[in-house]
């Protein structure tokens, strides 16, 4: 039993810390009534996965997530609802009695695989660490090893771009 | 009851940059005041203690009595977290500034990530406040608080990313340690490595005090036009959290100018560094933050965005560019 005033013992704390909240974070976006309570849920679900990321011994992809999911991609998409979202909140009502319960039951099925396999798996440490995770490593591999994924994404990037510039000089000239 | 001193060492710190964050948001406003009364020719608070020295401690006391009031049909649950939101992010930031040689919290690899990524949390405070608080001038500096920082994070970071590029790591320990040895070592002064240094610093001088919201961007609480912007409808200590955080991120980008361009706690002539040379350069920042929101009138919001898109970023992509061609040839 490792005491809890050790780096330690506070450390595997906030393990569970984090573990909570990504949950009650998933928790609130999806059953939220308001869409800016679902943003903000999501965006407490993004910290808790940073959180996990950071366990992992990635710093930098933990950051990572901070920075653009949380500060560019929630921010976004508060935004847009902010544009759109008319004050009354819409009840959503499903047409089929059957949805509900076939929704529980395909979830409860992930759930039980996703457990089993945790379970069945024999877990090993890594052997060894590849590399640190710098600035430097992650060039190199972005440059190297993975310079057509990276090429690829950029392309995607551009198409974006692009796209919604059309878009936007479509809606200026109406 | 053995206890790791590893943790009464983080506890001390955590108290520390808590005190701080604090005491800077309190003397920073007491600041503001009196230089904005001499800049217009008054004297500014002078009744309670010598010089006005107590009177934010006054004041704090009378916003911490004042009723937190909660107005019917805002969005309560969203409209308490967003004071937390604002301010927790920004103290966070302060456990990987190094402000000495060994008076750091934590030195991380990463330090200079961390506070950006930080950082980017602040403007989700400011939205869901605003967004909460079902205000039209709330929203509409919502609107424009977003629109300001996404225009004025590129340059910055551009900027930033071609400091990294010269210093080669993102450890602010390290690049702080990479400068000593007087003025001429400053990055600000790396002429070498890219003859628009100057320029530099001052796109990311700009840009700080857009993404701080100072004047003259102050866009998204001009009191002339939107009453309180994204707080109107805070009262008491919620509007206070809102401030202090406000000063907290002024506090984040001055040190993080003073270290990147500045040379942290070097001194100028190269003797004897140490924590009080990084306090002068860090509060000469701020007394200029101030004194330009004294000088300047607010810019319109059209010149904001314009003053990002069409000037600042070109020449932070220029310098990129610039600097990558004299790294590789050099």
């Amino acid at each position: 039993m490792v005491s809890l005033l050790t780096v330690e013992g506070l450390s595997g704390l906030l393990f569970f810390g984090f573990i909570g909240i990504t949950l009650a974070g998933a928790i609130i976006a999806t059953s939220a009534r308001s869409l800016i309570r679902s943003v903000a849920g999501l965006a407490l679900c993004f910290l808790g996965v940073a959180g996990l990321y950071y366990y992992l011994n990635s710093p930098f992809v933990a950051l990572m997530q901070i920075l653009i999911y949380v500060g560019a991609v929630c921010v976004t998409i508060i935004f847009a609802v902010m544009l759109a979202e008319s004050s009354e909140l819409k009840q959503i009502t499903s047409r089929n009695g059957l949805v509900g319960p076939l929704a529980f039951l395909a979830s409860g099925i992930l759930v039980f695989a996703l457990a089993g396999l945790a379970l069945k798996t024999e877990w090993r440490p890594a052997l060894c660490m590849v590399n640190r995770g710098t600035v430097e490593n992650l060039g190199q591999s972005l440059l190297t090893t993975y310079s057509m994924s990276f090429e690829l994404i950029s392309v995607v990037l551009l198409v974006a771009v692009v796209g919604s510039l059309v878009l936007a000089r479509a809606g200026r000239d109406k | 009851m053995y206890v790791d001193p590893e943790i009464i060492r983080l506890l001390a710190f955590l108290v520390g940059v808590i005190a701080f964050a604090a005491l800077n948001a309190a003397y920073l406003v007491w600041l503001e005041r009196k230089e904005a009364a001499h800049i217009q020719r008054r004297i500014g608070p002078k009744e309670v203690g010598p010089f006005g020295l107590f009177q934010p401690l006054v004041d704090g006391i009378k916003l911490m009595t004042k009723q937190l009031i909660v107005p019917a049909g805002v969005d309560p649950v969203l409209f308490k977290i967003a004071p937390i939101l604002v301010m927790v992010p920004a103290i966070m930031s302060f456990v990987t500034i190094p402000f000495g040689e060994t008076l750091v919290a934590r030195n991380l690899d990463i330090g200079l990530l961390a506070i950006f990524a930080f950082a980017s949390v602040n403007v989700l405070g400011l939205l869901l406040g605003a967004w909460g608080s079902r205000n039209k001038y709330a929203v509409i500096s919502a609107a424009r608080v977003v629109s300001q920082n996404v225009a004025y994070e590129i340059p910055m970071l551009v900027t930033v990313v071609t400091l990294v590029m010269i210093t080669g790591t993102m450890n602010l320990h390290t690049i702080v340690l990479q400068q000593q040895g007087g003025f001429w070592h400053w990055n600000i002064f790396n002429l070498s490595a890219s003859p628009l240094m100057p320029v530099a610093f001052l796109i990311f001088f700009v840009c700080m005090l857009a993404e701080t919201n100072r004047a003259p961007f102050d866009m998204a609480e001009a009191e002339s036009e939107l009453v309180a912007g994204a707080f109107t409808e805070y009262s008491g200590m919620g509007f206070g959290v809102f401030f202090m955080g406000e000063y907290a991120n002024i506090v984040i980008g001055a040190s993080m100018a003073t270290i990147l361009f500045l040379g942290g706690w070097d001194c100028p002539l190269g003797l004897f560094p140490g924590v009080l040379w990084f306090l002068i350069k860090m509060y000469f920042l701020i007394f200029t933050v101030i004194w330009i929101r004294w000088t300047f009138p607010r810019t319109t919001f059209y010149g904001l965005l314009n003053l990002s898109w069409k000037i600042l970023i070109p020449i932070s992509f220029f310098n990129l560019i610039l600097t990558s061609a004299m790294l590789k040839v050099f």
